[in-house]
């Protein structure tokens, strides 16, 4: 149920509505999409970024949040810690168990390696779950792997690295089979042929998807396989500090026991980084759609060891967030709903941005809407947000649309009292996707050797900025790559004796750079907790 | 629905805490001073690890809920299920067929259902669980994987189960099976797998890759976008 006041602006979104069925948005130019984005979106905000003092990316900016635990200090004193003693001796370290950790960990099994996955939360706790509009392949005729790189630098500004995103379009439909042959269930027609949807910034219909539970079921699927298979796994064992040996190679980790707070020591021949994205620290105050361990751990675990990031200072906000009702602000509102024909209103009923455009530009011209041209509805807490007209997609495609591709959004919005196919939804951007991360080459090596990533925690493909459907393709592209080249690896590598040489030397880096009173990194966990008076408050 | 200003009683675990209404369980929980490990994931709904059962003062029914969609109410007697030891088969989907035998081979324990419906009224997705089962026995695997798909495994059904059915896990292998063996081919797929692996594709993702930033810019504005 929508507060009186909202109705209003409902009425005049309603009394809109046909004209606007019949009305495209015209596409901005390259031009106009840059100077709104210079404007208003909050890459942009410049007290939200500072400059790195240390380590590989020395002088690039970062977010705040992150730059703080990236120029963080580590867990473990290497004069402390006894890593003679091996609680787990493996070929391939997998550290995180969302989709790419999934991927990753089958495909290094398969080509022979012992494996181990360890995950901060459950297996299956990653972004992943929350995917809902589904996954890119370009596999039908009219359709080519090249037209679907061409979309891909585009949205990503043309700053992807080419040859990750050559391997992204090529093997796109290699992993729609893949996934199907595990027993995934992709959305199809009548005839077999799979139902596929436009995204933002696609020019061909190449969206695959599972209702709008296309995440979820993909991980379903992966970590029933991983279970059928008998694979290793550690849960609430997050990995706190990666380990050298005495080649400089990485040759594994030290985990943490969350609930016991156990060190365990991992020794492993090669380590692939999956711990996906990092919306949990709230850059720029933003709520996020991530899911509780989103913390960028892989990105300071990599960074300590010397590997490079690249785009760190461009996160994607996704542009439709919940923004109302408050409970649930900030979760994901899928892009789905755009691609089966809402448009996004101000509160006079108008249209200010084709729905279709890139995430980047249509969040930008979201926060315009309601900062700049003051047309945003605010809500009785002051949260401010445009609508989307969901009611529409029934009108154009047919009734029953929205309750066949959208089960989980109608469920969501139904337990808040609101029925999406009658009535709109509020919107606005939300914290949603690190667009880049450890870089890595087309097998998903970093630059240093024996260390390995996948998945949100890697960057490059996607440029400055992700278009729909090419995370859960790239998390299963390159987890798979990443743990065949991982298993590969480890086949010629015979390990030196253990060290955390790295931590010496970032202790040393970090005086040396003048740097004092830093958090220990990686964050592992957000605290939302609100305390009075605590014993640890207490303690000096 | 209740705006933020007052507070309300609730009991976790069976202590009294006093927090703002309107928050989620979730959100309460936080607000006590817990800081969660187990029994929060993605908190929006799509992973089950927030599994909650709770009852009020007032009324002693069970009642079942994800702690990050559900608004606490005065009263709530709460406590969270973060793990059940749920049991699983182990089988190879390459070696099995979608039939009901094989269901019932993998779960025997699903012909000792009740018929009790316990299992639908704890999900707090409001799935027809019990359907699902004696689908399940009569072998419909499509029936299952339709009615089942909203299923974020929480496992609150298990745990309620007085015979130790596992209904998720069930229902999982179902839609795995409808998936790998009941799906219709997509043709177009093959071919397409098959043309990219044949270099079809090759030579022009070359000239893209190796092209000024001017002339993709160029490119990228001529596309033709098809119609949605």
């Amino acid at each position: 149920m929508y507060p009186t006041e909202m109705e209003k602006s409902i009425a005049k979104l309603e009394a809109t509505r046909e004209r606007r069925l019949k009305e495209t948005f015209p596409r901005l130019s390259l031009d106009e999409i840059e100077s709104f984005l210079e404007r208003f979106h909050p890459d942009f905000w410049a007290e939200g970024t500072r400059q790195l003092r240390v380590g590989p990316n020395k002088g690039d900016r970062a977010p705040k949040e992150l730059a703080d635990l990236l120029e963080g200090k580590s867990y473990i004193d290497p004069e402390q810690i006894d890593l003679g003693k091996l609680d787990y001796d493996v070929d391939v370290l997998v550290i995180g168990g969302g989709g790419a950790g999934a991927s990753a960990a089958l495909l290094a099994q398969e080509n022979g390696a012992s494996t181990l996955l360890v995950t901060k939360l459950r297996l299956g706790d990653a972004n992943t779950v929350g995917a809902q509009a589904g996954t890119q392949a370009a596999d039908r005729p009219d359709d080519s792997p090249a037209i679907h790189y061409l979309d891909t630098m585009g949205g990503g500004g043309f700053h992807n690295i080419p040859e990750l995103v050559e391997v992204l379009v090529k093997d796109a439909p290699l992993v729609i089979k893949w996934l199907e042959s595990l027993g995934v269930n992709w959305d199809k027609e009548p005839d077999g042929s799979m139902h596929e949807l436009p995204g933002g910034g696609t020019s061909r219909n190449r969206m695959h998807a599972a209702r709008d539970y296309t995440g979820l079921e993909e991980m379903r699927v992966l970590r029933d396989e991983i279970r059928n298979r008998e694979l290793n796994v550690l849960e609430f064992s997050p990995a706190v500090e990666l380990l050298l040996d005495s080649n400089g190679r990485v040759a594994g980790a030290i985990l943490l026991n969350l609930e016991t707070n156990e060190l365990s020591v991992v020794r492993a021949k090669a380590v692939i980084l999956a711990t996906g994205g990092s919306g949990r620290l709230h850059y720029q105050g933003f709520p996020t759609t991530n899911h509780y361990g989103a913390t960028g751990d892989g990105l300071v675990l990599a960074y300590r060891v010397g590997a490079k990031l690249i785009f760190m200072d461009t996160m994607q906000y996704h542009p439709t967030g919940v923004a109302y009702p408050r409970q649930i602000l900030g979760q994901l509102v899928t892009e789905k709903v755009r691609t089966l024909g809402a448009q996004l209103v101000n509160t006079d009923g108008e249209q200010f941005i084709n729905p279709l455009e890139t995430r980047d530009i249509v969040a930008a011209c979201i926060i315009r809407e309601c900062q700049e041209r003051q047309k945003g509805v605010v809500t009785s807490n002051g949260q401010c947000g445009v609508w989307l007209d969901s009611p529409m997609i029934d009108i154009i495609r047919g009734r029953g649309t929205i309750a066949r591709e959208l089960p989980a959004m109608v469920r969501q919005f139904t337990r808040f009292d609101i029925d999406i196919t009658h009535k709109p939804i509020l919107v606005y951007p939300t914290l949603h996707y690190q667009n880049g991360g450890i870089r890595i080459d087309a097998s998903g090596a970093t630059g240093i050797p024996g260390l390995f990533a996948a998945g949100e925690c890697e960057g490059g493909v996607h440029g400055r900025n992700r278009l729909i459907g090419n995370s859960t393709l790239d998390i299963f592209v390159f987890g798979r790559r990443a743990g065949k080249a991982a298993a590969q690896w480890g086949k010629g590598v015979k390990l030196g004796s253990l060290s955390l040489e790295h931590v010496r030397r970032w202790q040393e880096e970090t005086a040396r750079a003048g740097l004092s009173s830093r958090p220990a990194s990686p964050r592992l966990l957000p605290d939302y907790t609100r305390h009075e008076q605590t014993l640890a408050s207490l303690a000096t | 629905m209740a705006e933020v200003g007052e507070v309300i009683d609730i009991y976790i675990m069976g202590r009294h805490y006093q927090v703002p209404e309107g928050l989620t369980i979730i959100q309460a929980l936080e607000y006590a001073g817990y800081k969660l490990i187990r029994g929060v994931g993605c908190r929006a709904g799509f992973c089950g690890a927030c599994a909650t059962i709770y009852n009020n003062k007032n009324d002693p029914q069970l009642r079942y809920a994800l702690a990050c969609q559900t608004v606490v109410e005065p009263e709530m007697y709460l406590v969270q299920l973060p793990f059940f030891p749920a049991g699983k088969a182990f089988y190879d989907l390459e070696e099995i067929k979608p039939s009901g035998e094989v269901i019932l081979n993998l779960y025997p324990d699903i012909v000792k259902c009740l018929g009790c419906n316990s299992c639908t009224k704890s999900c707090p997705q409001d799935l027809e669980v019990m359907e699902c089962m004696s689908d399940a026995l009569r072998g419909d695997i499509a029936a299952v994987s339709i009615k089942s798909f909203d299923c974020v495994m929480c496992g609150l059904c298990a745990a309620r189960c007085p015979q130790g059915l596992v209904p998720y896990n069930i229902a999982l292998l179902c839609r795995r099976l409808y998936g790998r063996y009941l799906s219709l081919p997509s043709k177009h797929l093959q071919d397409k797998i098959e043309e990219i692996a044949a270099g079809e594709f090759d030579s022009e993702l070359e000239e893209l890759k190796n092209m000024s930033e001017d002339k993709l810019r160029q490119r990228y504005k001529e596309r033709t976008i098809e119609p949605p």
